[in-house]
């Protein structure tokens, strides 16, 4: 991973540019499609653009480049905000992010590699994408290949053993590559995570389990830059960036509620979570 | 059959770097010899098929060659979704493999009897699904699924009778007439084919003449066999130690109807739609259940029956 390839300026100013543009096309797509998922978009918002934005070397015209970082996203049903990132990016052109949920596009709710760029894994079923990345991270590992291997999961899907089965093994074997970041909001699909089915302690859980963890403030962009400049967090263990985040985080009247999980914004919501994401600009 | 196939991937490993094996904890002296000589091949990923199936599909997406290996149902349903959603969807070089079809281990229970693998994987699209017949078989499907790419689940025995010589001319996918006949037909997929050439013998000696044709490929099936096959006799019987559901028998009745063309008399030996609940070794489970040559005598010369009385009628 590396040093960022916006080497100059400031970072901050060019990752959290790129948020707010992929909160944009979130709302904006969650809306047209009439689709669902729009504040675990929200959520992560911040992540993704660091990764693309700074952290991820990827190469927008070679997508299967050898060297490149490879980035999954297991939260699969956060999708739109994987297609908007790779879109920003110049993985193919904004203008095609019109088609998610439309009828024969391919631009499915959960994030599908089949015709569009850039994805390295299909999901939706939560709890297949850091099993993935270990194989992935075990074969960079044996040819001694210096990218990395990220996988972004939820924090409700850590509910799934495959996790826990891949980080036992990515710990095992010492796979430094890996770094699984995890969208910590703390609120799932019908309830909130601790209601549902406790991870606390969480981190010691993951430490237990092997991993070099650091915890961080998932929307702040200066923190989670200067976490992804600290890999490996701990020598010869597979890496957990615990983000801390709020589910909605940008549009007040999604965050922290369940409801957003699933509900599509519509008419007066739609104007008015642009108008919330707008007015968080710096320049407004 | 088990041995066949660990000679095969030893050979196979020696000039292809990208071969990895996966195991999930199981194949003790098995794998030992391909452990030793390709420490850097094998990984034994623990009693975490899940993972195992994930990993090779993140492997295989980074241009691993990978053999996913455990027994029974370990490999294949414990971790179906892995199988779908990871390999097959992204049409990962991932080849599982499955040590014990049908009643291999017949003496420990259910939890141990792949009866329900073909039908399940068959409904996986781009999977392809092998079932060796005999031990020679099993080497050669297994050179001939390296040279191919894509996921593919091979199933074998864990022993296997040898009825014939090594045939040279062994194509994946291409079934083979172990004998010829002209008033049925007995086509058997795996190691349950000798039971088959067992059934077709006693026939003989019963007035019936009945063909054996041995299918190792489930899927792609080999629709110049189903077509001969009709063309040829006017019985068919199908024998699979596995159920009834959905496996080579189903398979057969949706091949003839794609061809428009369909036996006078059909029977399909297997595994009628039920958990064995006694344990005993494969010869016994096979007579117990109705799946042994005796059985498939009973149910051919029932079916030449048929067809006579339906002839004079």
């Amino acid at each position: 991973m590396a040093a960022p390839f916006v080497g100059h300026g400031d970072t901050t100013s060019v990752t959290e540019a790129l948020a707010r543009r992929i909160r944009g096309h979130a709302v904006r797509m969650t809306s047209r499609g009439k689709s669902s998922h729009v504040a675990s978009v929200l959520s992560m918002a911040d992540l993704v653009a660091v990764l693309y934005g700074a952290v991820l070397r990827v190469d927008p015209a070679r997508p299967r480049w050898e060297g490149r970082d490879r980035f999954i996203l297991s939260k699969g049903h956060a999708g739109a905000g994987v297609y908007a990132a790779l879109a920003e990016r110049g993985f193919f052109p904004v203008e095609r992010l019109e088609g998610h949920y439309i009828n024969g596009s391919v631009f499915s709710g959960h994030v599908s590699h089949k015709g569009v760029p850039g994805v390295e894994l299909s999901t939706g079923s939560l709890g297949h994408g850091v099993g993935v990345a270990v194989g992935m991270a075990l074969a960079a590992h044996r040819r001694a290949a210096p990218h990395s291997v990220v996988v972004l999961t939820s924090d409700g899907e850590w509910d799934e053993g495959s996790n826990w089965e891949a980080l036992l093994f990515a710990a095992h074997h010492g796979l430094h590559q890996l770094t699984i970041v995890i969208d910590y909001n703390k609120l799932q699909s019908l309830d909130t995570v601790d209601a549902t089915l406790r991870l606390e302690p969480f981190r010691g859980k993951l430490e237990a389990f092997g991993a070099g963890v650091c915890e961080v403030d998932g929307h702040d962009h200066a923190a989670l830059l200067a976490a992804f400049a600290e890999l490996p967090f701990r020598q010869g263990a597979p890496n957990v960036v615990l983000a801390h985040t709020v589910k909605g985080k940008g549009v007040p009247f999604m965050e922290n509620q369940v409801v957003w999980h699933y509900r599509s914004p519509q008419g007066e919501e739609l104007v008015a979570a642009v108008q919330a994401l707008e007015a968080d600009a710096p320049d407004a | 059959m088990r041995d066949d196939f660990v000679r095969a991937l030893c050979e196979l490993a020696v000039d292809d770097p990208r071969v990895m094996l996966l195991t999930g904890d199981l194949g003790f002296g098995v794998l030992d010899e391909f452990a030793a000589r390709f420490p850097a091949q094998y990984v034994n990923a623990g009693v975490a098929e899940q993972n195992m199936t994930a990993m090779a599909a993140g492997l295989a997406l980074d241009g691993h060659k990978v053999y996913t290996y455990s027994i029974a149902n370990f490999a294949t349903l414990r971790c179906l979704e892995q199988i779908r959603n990871d390999v097959c969807y992204h049409d990962a070089d991932v080849t599982i493999v499955s040590v014990g079809g049908g009643f291999s281990y017949g003496q420990l229970g259910m939890s141990h009897f792949a009866t329900e693998d073909l039908a399940i994987l068959r409904a996986l699209p781009g999977m392809r699904v092998v079932a060796p017949t005999e031990p020679w078989e099993a080497y050669a499907a297994t050179r001939a699924l390296h040279a191919s790419s894509g996921p593919a689940y091979l199933r074998i025995d864990r022993a296997g009778a040898a009825l014939t010589t090594p045939n040279p001319g062994f194509q994946l996918g291409r079934a083979r007439w172990i004998r010829e006949g002209k008033d049925a037909t007995i086509i058997a997929i795996g190691g349950i084919l000798s039971e088959a050439v067992a059934a077709a013998e006693r026939l003989a000696t019963l007035g019936v003449d009945t063909a054996v044709v041995a299918v190792h490929c489930l899927k792609p099936l080999d629709m110049e066999m189903v077509a001969r096959v009709v063309a040829s006799t006017p019985v068919v019987v199908t024998l699979e130690e596995h159920t009834t559901v959905g496996g080579l028998g189903g398979a057969l009745l949706e091949a003839c109807e794609a061809l428009r063309t369909f036996p006078q008399v059909m029977r399909r030996v297997g595994l009628r739609d039920c958990y064995p609940t006694v344990v005993g070794d494969q010869a016994y489970l096979r007579g117990a259940y109705g799946l042994d040559a005796a059985a498939v005598v009973k149910q051919t010369i029932e079916g030449v029956r048929a067809m006579r009385q339906a002839g004079n009628e």
